[in-house]
């Protein structure tokens, strides 16, 4: 049986992300057990795990803290996989601008910006938030890209983005004004800034791998 | 390198069934909204709208049945709209499935439930529906009104400044709908959707009027629109998913092509 725990710290809508992996988990055949969870208990003792998030950064770290989820999750990244997405990504920076500031987990270097609101390119305005389909270029090889073909569009909806200061982290960059990281790995975790789970074949290509993934590279 | 436009096919529902006629000759029930958006996944959608037109609030369970079915087999965004007028909607729907909801009469009617809905559920969930009608009279500058009831009740609203509240609310998304072009098949209000586009930053859905697939393009170029939706040219099979984007990067637009 494969376990997975989604980290459910009451930040928005896990149900997607878990119906994604439950059906990946039956397209491979797998036993896959997805529990969507705050219990520490149930969390320690999945196969794997999945730290969400949506809405404010101020909010989910409050909720984070609250709830004691930055151990929860230092814990996790010791032992197996974990995949983090979109605010679960930036919740691992330092520090993000959003709400006038506010302190992230730390557990990776670099900062999360803000897109602007004069964000330009070719001449032409680019709206805020960045929602939809945009490309990812693969600037490493990981497990989690295999059979995923490089510039893949994946969906992404967020005004803040992650800007590595490590780029050795960085797996994956898309362009929008500016370049920032889609993707970053180290060890044995891998955050998205985009949502896989809604990105049809390929974001489920990526979960399929995450869910074979011995967080090894 | 760069953000693909989107197109969005719309299912208008009643009881948990299709209707305004999808017309799919090759799959087993046309009726079937979880069928019918397989299918449009499955051809390239770049996300889906279920609207609901369901009459009685009694019926609501259906609704969230369908989109819990729905968002068991579709991974991409789904957007649901409809006879959403409290928290506890929002909720049922995001617990469902869904991954934003689009508000209409009920911000006309009470505006602050769109800055409570924001505040609780995040502004990346918040489309808020307006149905605009044009006011001015030829050689005027152009000016658009709100109307609420499928374009029968005027609100007096102006539009325009009603979007830039909206948003300033915390509306995440605009899904801009003119009455006028609606169901004409005559292309979008391209000036209605321009005039929006550049009065907020948040992305606009331009909605009401296709007929073709220049139409959608030209919602791109002219009306500046950040994604299109169209329900009757693809539910008829006038056109695939695929041929209307491929038209569209034909044109020079920015497409996700299977």
């Amino acid at each position: 049986m494969n376990k997975v725990a989604v980290i459910d710290y009451g930040m928005g809508n896990l149900h997607s992300v878990a119906k994604a992996v439950e059906h990946v988990g039956a397209e491979l055949g797998q036993a896959t057990e997805v529990t969507v969870t705050p219990d520490p208990a149930i969390i320690a003792a999945a196969d794997r795990v999945i730290f969400p998030g949506v809405g404010a950064i101020r909010d989910c770290m409050a909720e984070i803290n609250r709830l004691n989820v930055g151990e929860i999750v230092a814990d996790a990244m010791k032992t197996k996989p974990v995949l983090a997405i979109c605010v679960g990504m930036q919740a691992l920076m330092q520090h993000s601008e959003e709400n006038g500031g506010v302190d992230c987990l730390g557990f990776m270097q670099g900062e999360v910006k803000y897109f602007g609101d004069g964000l330009m390119e070719d001449g032409q305005r680019l709206k805020v938030p960045h929602m939809g389909w945009n490309q990812v270029r693969q600037t490493q090889d990981h497990p989690l890209w295999q059979g995923v073909p490089d510039n893949s569009r994946f969906y992404f909806v967020h005004s803040y983005y992650v800007q590595a200061e490590d780029k050795t982290m960085e797996t994956g960059v898309t362009h929008y004004g500016v370049d920032f990281s889609a993707t970053l790995a180290s060890d044995n975790i891998f955050a998205t800034q985009f949502h896989p789970e809604k990105s049809q074949a390929v974001g489920l290509a990526l979960l399929r791998n995450f869910l074979q993934w011995d967080g090894s590279r | 390198m760069a953000l693909a436009k989107r197109i969005i096919p719309c299912l208008d529902c009643e009881n948990g069934r299709v209707v305004k006629g999808v017309q799919f000759v090759d799959i087993r029930d046309a009726g079937d909204p979880v069928e019918v958006s397989k299918r449009y996944c499955d051809a390239g959608a770049d996300e889906i709208t279920f609207l609901d037109i369901t009459a009685s609030h009694e019926e609501r369970a259906t609704t969230v049945d369908t989109v819990r079915a729905i968002a068991g087999q579709v991974f991409i965004p789904l957007t649901v709209g409809g006879g959403i007028r409290t928290l506890e909607d929002i909720r049922a729907m995001l617990n469902a499935g869904a991954d934003k909801v689009a508000i209409n009469t009920a911000a006309v009617k009470n505006p602050e439930f769109v800055r409570e809905a924001a505040q609780r559920f995040g502004s990346q969930c918040i489309v808020v529906a307006v149905d605009a009608k044009r006011v001015s009279q030829e050689g005027e500058a152009p000016r658009w009104e709100i109307f609420t009831h499928g374009g029968r009740n005027p609100t007096g609203l102006d539009a325009i400044e009603w979007i830039k509240r909206m948003v300033e609310y915390g509306a995440g998304e605009i899904l801009l709908t003119s009455m006028d072009r609606d169901g004409t098949k005559k292309g979008f209000d391209l000036a209605l959707n321009k005039a929006a586009s550049h009065a907020v930053q948040v992305p606009i859905i331009a909605s009401g009027g296709v007929g073709n697939l220049e139409h959608l393009a030209e919602g791109v170029l002219e009306g500046e629109a950040d994604a299109v939706l169209a329900a009757s040219i693809f539910h008829f099979q006038e056109y695939s998913i695929q041929e209307a984007k491929e038209y569209m990067a034909s044109k020079g637009i920015e497409m996700r092509i299977l």
